[in-house]
């Protein structure tokens, strides 16, 4: 005998998609949000003007009624969403708002983006093909700021660099407000707005000011390949003195990543430093929660990750035997793996695809399935780091947050559920798992490498095993170990 | 040999698991009326506020399940035949079995108030409920939860989070407070009211109003006010869900009656986790634990002895976590169970809702709460088993720090505000 009610139980749970409930409206916006939103709109209008080159009174004032305006209404708006909220995880609606999710909308915003890089990356190309010179504009608008950082004319790539510098502090200061109840999180945000500030931004701009090599200098080769490519090694070299510091500089980076990474684990870097991952901790949390979660996924990253990293590799390997032997080893085929290199992983990979499907695959495309830095650092930090994140015995309830807003799709909660250590390669530090665990399980920690997991201690075996049977250790669903059985 | 388990929890998924990796060739089903694949009922919730959608609550690929070789079997079972060793099922033909584990949950407590079966009237435990939930809310400006538990919060912060005006009716004299001592308990009504709910305390429900067409307009306290409302939230607790063995000859009191190997009173047939009661026959009551995690180790247990390894279950040290709002609570060990001989030691911060019990005996500590505060379990159940002095603990304070780096740390207000409460 059962409760009737169960019986009468008519509906598929996996048809009928819960979606949104039903809801009342929301209270009325405060006058310093209108406020905002009305300096947004103004921005936007009075930037449109400009694109169709009505003069707002020439150089700096065009830019503050524009750009200006836009980003300090921008950053209004985000301070006050969360201002009057309590502190704490702030996720109602994620899934119901359109913006946020594979819906018309998100799918138009990632084309947008997608589009936005491909004039960019290919201006040229597409204005020979007949496209109007619609950057031209835009990049104009820039020139008072260009003449005082760069001593010189706007371009497309300094059009670039203040946008993507904007998103990151912008949405920096939507971080710093939905997290403000997390150090962790606010620690790293402001980190993250310092490095592309000063480090990719701001100090790049002096190089070019005056006329030194250019070099960001939170880039690290392999992912920004071409710095330690013969073409940019000879840049270095024939700079003098200050071109070998900056060669120095490039070289320390890479020698400088195992041993931070044996430290602190690969976020010193994916979180905390790196451009990149950067933009996606800002600008892509709105996304995080739309990375792919499955077996599937998981087996096309670590194909595609790794493959992007022998890449890379033999890329550099091959320009390198090309330079020394003066082009007898490979000939020009060498100068073709390096415009196929730069073409499919450099602009279509890391830019188009990278950033611009932010909105339907999650804010860490690029950062997961190709950049050969993470596969590096994600090597070391899998066999030989000190960092883990260690999960609180039997306190787990597995909801599922930590797995859903993971970025790198790694089931945190499979881990925690099973009271183990989550070791993985893929995973970038983010802590954003810690932070939305409703019953305080997991905690990112830098212990001794050799307890994080069993067999820990002896990393070459790992590495070896994990080749071998790559599912003990890579994705799994709650007990993948029964898998075996 | 076929195991049959009634129910995909976390106790009955537990079980099939740990069947299937001590037992490759045996046939399993696992057989829920509520749904096909397991999901997490604690992240019910997050589904309603948007943070997570239905299949992100679902631990495991729906694929695993055949890789596993585990059947899955979407029906409501409405009689088990321990003489025959068959289940009957609803609308679908009989299923034989060999071994058969009872893994049937929980379900709400009604107290029989008038007016409790009529429309827009549920508790929270299923999607059933949450279906419901749905259609509900589209009529619903304001909600009336009765019973002060942490369904009713859940509940609570639900409905607040589509701008339903919510009341929140608690029996007692402050939320929870028949497990929370009185200044945690306290924080959370602080929280509650300071989030815009409406938290009436010391208030029972008398009845609830309805109108012709039996929908729900309103509910009348005992202190005689009437409070309109289209939907009435009923979470006064749950109940092991016992309904199927009415008629059956196995043995029940509140819940299953198993012995500590998890066996009940018919042959072949075990009970685990929500729906069990445990026999101790030493102690002056039974065991019945209604949590996630005994759930999951009554369920490696009864997979164990299912699969001809003998065990007896062991408790364990108490545990518990649990999330009002915004603020997160852990507990470990026993605090507000009079010991005998107990003390108890309290730490707030002054302006954040932060605070530490330490409760202990001459005998070392026994218990600990946190609000806002986490720390580690294998560290507080070592102190409460090895049974560390007071002031033993308050010195490693630090090693139970659990809060994510960078967190402000609060061991040295905590320690002195605490040595200073012992002297
Ligand atoms: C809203 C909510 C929030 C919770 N939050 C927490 C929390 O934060 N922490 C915590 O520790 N615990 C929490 N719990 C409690 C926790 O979910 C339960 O302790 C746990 O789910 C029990 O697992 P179980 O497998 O024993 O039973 P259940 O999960 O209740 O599963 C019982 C299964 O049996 C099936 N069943 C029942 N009768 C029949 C029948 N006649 N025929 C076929 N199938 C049947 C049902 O379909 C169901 O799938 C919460 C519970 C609820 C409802
Ligand atoms: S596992 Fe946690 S810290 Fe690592 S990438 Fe995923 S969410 Fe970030
Ligand atoms: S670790 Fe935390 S967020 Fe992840 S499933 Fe467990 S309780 Fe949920």
């Amino acid at each position: 005998m059962i409760d009737e009610t169960l019986s009468n139980y008519d509906f598929d749970e996996e048809d009928v998609g819960f979606g949104a409930p039903p809801m009342l409206p929301d209270a009325p916006l405060s006058w310093a949000r209108r406020l905002s939103a009305i300096g947004i709109a103004a921005g936007l209008f009075l930037l449109v003007l400009f694109f169709f080159g009505i003069d707002l009174g020439g150089g700096w004032s065009a830019l503050f009624s524009t750009l200006g305006l836009l980003s300090l209404a921008t950053a209004l708006w985000f301070y006050l969403d969360f201002k009057d909220t309590e502190p704490g995880i702030k996720h109602d609606r994620t899934f119901f708002r359109a913006i946020q999710n594979r819906s018309l909308l998100g799918w138009s915003l990632g084309i947008a983006i997608s589009g936005f890089y491909i004039v960019l990356y290919f201006y040229d190309e597409l204005q020979a093909k007949g496209l109007p010179a619609v950057l031209e504009r835009p990049i104009r608008l820039l020139d008072p700021l260009a003449e005082l950082t760069q001593g010189g004319e706007s371009s497309r790539w300094f059009l670039y660099g203040v946008l993507y510098t904007l998103a990151i502090v912008l949405f920096g200061v939507r971080m710093l407000m939905k997290y403000r109840h997390n150090r962790y999180q606010r620690i790293r945000t402001v980190s993250v707005m310092f490095f592309q500030f000063g480090f990719a931004w701001f100090l790049p701009n002096l190089l070019i000011y005056f006329k030194r090599p250019y070099m960001e200098f939170n880039g690290v080769w392999p992912l920004k390949h071409d710095y330690l490519w013969p073409g940019g090694v000879d840049g270095f070299l024939g700079a003098g003195n200050f071109g070998i510091f900056l060669l120095v500089w490039a070289i320390g980076l890479v020698v400088a990543t195992p041993i931070l990474t044996y430290f602190y684990g690969k976020r010193w870097y994916c979180s905390w430093v790196c451009g990149c991952g950067g933009l996606a901790e800002t600008f892509g949390d709105p996304w995080r929660q739309q990375s792919a979660k499955s077996t599937g996924a998981w087996h096309i990253e670590r194909w595609l990750v790794h493959g992007v990293l022998i890449a890379v590799l033999v890329v550099t390997l091959a320009l390198w035997g090309n330079h020394l032997t003066d082009g007898r080893v490979f000939g020009s085929s060498a100068y073709t793996l390096k415009q196929w290199y730069g073409f499919y992983i450099g602009a279509i990979f890391s830019g188009v695809v990278g950033v611009g499907f932010y909105p339907v695959l999650g804010n860490r495309i690029w950062c997961r399935f190709g950049c050969p830095q993470a596969a590096i650092l994600g090597l070391w930090q899998r066999v030989f780091s000190r960092f883990r994140i260690t999960t609180n015995g039997g306190q787990c309830i597995s909801c599922g947050n930590c797995s859903t807003y993971c970025e790198m799709g790694i089931d945190v909660r499979a881990y925690a559920q099973n009271g183990e250590n989550i070791v993985r390669a893929s995973c970038v530090g983010c802590g954003v798992c810690s932070a939305v665990c409703p019953r305080g399980v997991l905690k990112l920690e830098n212990g001794s490498f050799a307890d994080r997991f069993e067999g820990a201690d002896e990393p070459l075996r790992a590495l070896r095993e994990s080749f071998e049977k790559p599912e003990i250790y890579g994705y799994r669903a709650w007990s993948e170990r029964n898998r075996q059985a | 040999m076929h195991v049959a388990i009634i129910g995909n929890g976390v106790t009955g998924v537990t079980a099939a698991v740990r069947i299937r990796q001590r037992r490759p060739d045996w046939r399993i089903t696992l057989i829920s009326g509520e749904s096909r694949y397991h999901y997490s009922r604690p992240a019910l919730m997050y589904v309603f506020m948007g943070h997570m959608r239905y299949e992100d609550t679902k631990p495991f690929e729906d694929s695993y399940w055949a890789e596993q070789r585990i059947d899955l079997l979407r029906a409501w079972v409405t009689e088990i035949d321990t003489e025959q060793k068959r289940l009957h099922l609803l609308d679908r033909d009989p299923l034989a079995y060999d071994r058969l584990l009872i893994a049937t949950g929980s379900k709400p407590n009604r107290f029989g108030w008038p007016g409790q079966d009529l429309e827009g009237v549920q508790g929270l435990w299923g999607l059933y409920d949450l279906k419901r939930l749905y259609d509900t809310a589209a009529r619903t400006e304001q909600a009336v939860i009765v019973g002060g538990g942490l369904i009713g919060i859940e509940l609570a912060e639900m409905l607040h989070s589509r701008n339903i005006d919510v009341t929140f009716l608690v029996r007692e004299r402050s939320y929870w407070d028949n497990i929370l001592p009185k200044e945690e308990s306290g924080m959370i009504n602080e929280i509650i009211r300071a989030a815009g709910i409406g938290l009436r305390l010391e208030t029972e429900l008398k009845e609830i109003v309805s109108d012709d067409s039996r929908r729900c307009v309103a509910v009348e306290t005992g202190n005689g006010e009437r409070i309109s409302c289209q939907l009435v939230g009923l979470t006064a607790g749950v109940s092991p869900n016992i309904d199927l063995l009415r008629e059956s000859s196995i043995e029940t009191k509140r819940g299953v009656l198993v012995d500590s190997s998890l066996r009940t009173s018919a042959a072949d047939v075990w009970a685990a986790g929500d729906c069990a009661e445990i026999l101790r026959p030493e102690a002056d009551r039974n065991l019945i634990q209604q949590v996630w995690y005994t759930g999951k180790l009554q369920g490696e247990l009864v997979g164990d002895v299912i699969a001809g390894e003998e065990r007896a279950y062991d408790p364990g040290i108490w545990f518990n976590s649990a999330k009002f709002l915004d603020l997160e609570y852990q507990t470990y060990g026993q605090v507000n169970m009079d010991v005998p001989g107990e003390k108890n030691l309290f730490w707030r911060h002054p302006d954040q809702q932060l605070a530490v019990r330490i409760v202990y005996t001459d005998d070392g500590v026994v218990g600990v709460n946190l609000m806002g505060l986490r720390w580690r379990h294998e560290v507080c159940e070592r102190w409460i088993l090895d049974k560390r002095p007071v002031h033993w603990v308050l010195e490693h304070l630090a090693e139970a720090n659990f809060d994510p780096e960078f967190f402000r740390r609060h061991e040295p207000a905590i320690q002195s505000a605490l040595r200073e409460q012992i002297a």
